[in-house]
């Protein structure tokens, strides 16, 4: 299962700064654990985020072995016009999941 | 006395070993005792990672399986049939005349009903279900239904939980009746209330039931492992949910 969650204000002002909150899920297995026999278990790890408003990027974040699995990204925009985000995960193993919100600006 | 006396004197007596049962005035789930941070993970469902499984709880709900049924097929909409579900659980099943867990109701109703195999237990699927289940009793007083019928069980759940086992030789009891508030390795011991099962636990980094949390504190008693779903750890359910009732559902809670 790989879903993910992001969480956009439905309405902002223009100019007005938005906290975005994004969930994903994923084991992010650092690839460093071995079995109980000893053997490594690959690394699986999701390897960038990235938030596009309008087609803008807007946000980016690489990601490594030693961040916690299902990651909580926030962070923050300003609100120029009404439009879509959207969100794109990318990992290990052609992990991809995209989502996408909808924002009005007014 | 000076009020430095008496300061000493307060914690002297608030170190003095408790003994018994926990009055339910004093009682405290463990998002009390967790840090701030923690706390606002659990909060906000847009931060909570145990949302992630109710979501996929909910599909599975309306998933047709087995014999061509879903869930929904029979009970509905969850938000309605399925609020205070998990605040009375574990709860007596008439056929069997046992108590089953949560997770036994549901793996028994897919048998029963849906004529599908059972989830195997701490799977994404039982988790997801279960969480999404529990979720429909958010806030809602645990309540476990205790009768002539369900009596001995609860008796062999209490016995449990004081019984001494493992090569540490220790009890439920002796570290969260007793001496709850106190530090274990930089931990604070809580009263031990399964109020939000089942919980995102950041050690675990997944989801989990209170079989897995109780069968980890009995492994690091050095005991003997029941199974998942055996009579001892669904009485000992039993007994944990009649100790926490009245205290508010959580879950799915986050703890460290």
């Amino acid at each position: 299962m790989a879903r993910a969650v992001v969480t956009v204000p439905p309405r902002a002002r223009r100019g007005e700064i938005v906290e975005i909150k994004t969930l994903a899920q994923h084991p992010m297995e650092t690839g460093f654990r071995r079995t109980q026999t000893g053997e490594l278990i690959p690394r699986d790890i999701i390897r960038t985020f990235r938030c596009s408003y309008n087609g803008t990027e807007v946000f980016r974040a690489e990601l490594h072995p030693a961040i916690a699995a299902n990651p909580l990204i926030a962070f923050t925009t300003v609100a120029t016009e009404s439009g879509t985000l959207s969100f794109e995960w990318a990992g290990d193993n052609g992990y991809t999941v995209t989502e996408i919100a909808a924002i009005k600006v007014e | 006395m000076s009020p430095r006396l008496l300061l000493l004197a307060a914690c002297l007596a608030g170190a003095s070993a408790r003994a018994g049962e926990i009055p339910p005035d004093q009682r405290r789930s463990g998002y009390e005792t967790m840090s701030r941070e923690t706390q606002k993970i659990q909060d906000d469902d847009a931060t909570n990672p145990g949302m992630l499984w109710v979501l996929d709880g909910e599909a599975l709900w309306g998933k047709k399986a087995g014999a061509e049924r879903s869930c929904g097929d029979c009970h509905g909409d969850a938000k309605a049939s399925m609020k205070g579900v998990a605040a009375r659980y574990p709860a007596l099943d008439a056929a069997r005349g046992t108590p089953l867990t949560l997770e036994q109701r549901i793996n028994a109703c897919r048998v029963d009903h849906q004529k599908a195999t059972p989830f195997t237990y701490e799977s994404e699927e039982l988790l997801a279900l279960t969480a999404y289940v529990a979720l429909q009793s958010r806030g809602l007083p645990i309540a476990p239904r205790i009768d002539a019928k369900t009596k001995p069980f609860l008796e062999a759940g209490r016995e449990a939980f004081r019984r001494r086992q493992g090569q540490l030789n220790l009890s439920c009891a002796l570290c969260h009746d007793d001496n709850w508030g106190k530090h274990l390795a930089g931990s604070p011991i809580p009263q031990g209330h399964p109020t939000g099962y089942p919980l995102y636990r950041l050690e675990w980094q997944s989801l989990g039931s209170l079989e897995r949390r109780l069968r980890n504190c009995l492994f690091g008693i050095r005991a003997r492992l029941p199974g998942f779903g055996s009579d001892e750890l669904v009485d000992l359910e039993l007994y944990l949910m009649w100790r926490a009732r009245g205290m508010k559902l959580e879950a799915p809670a986050v703890r460290p």
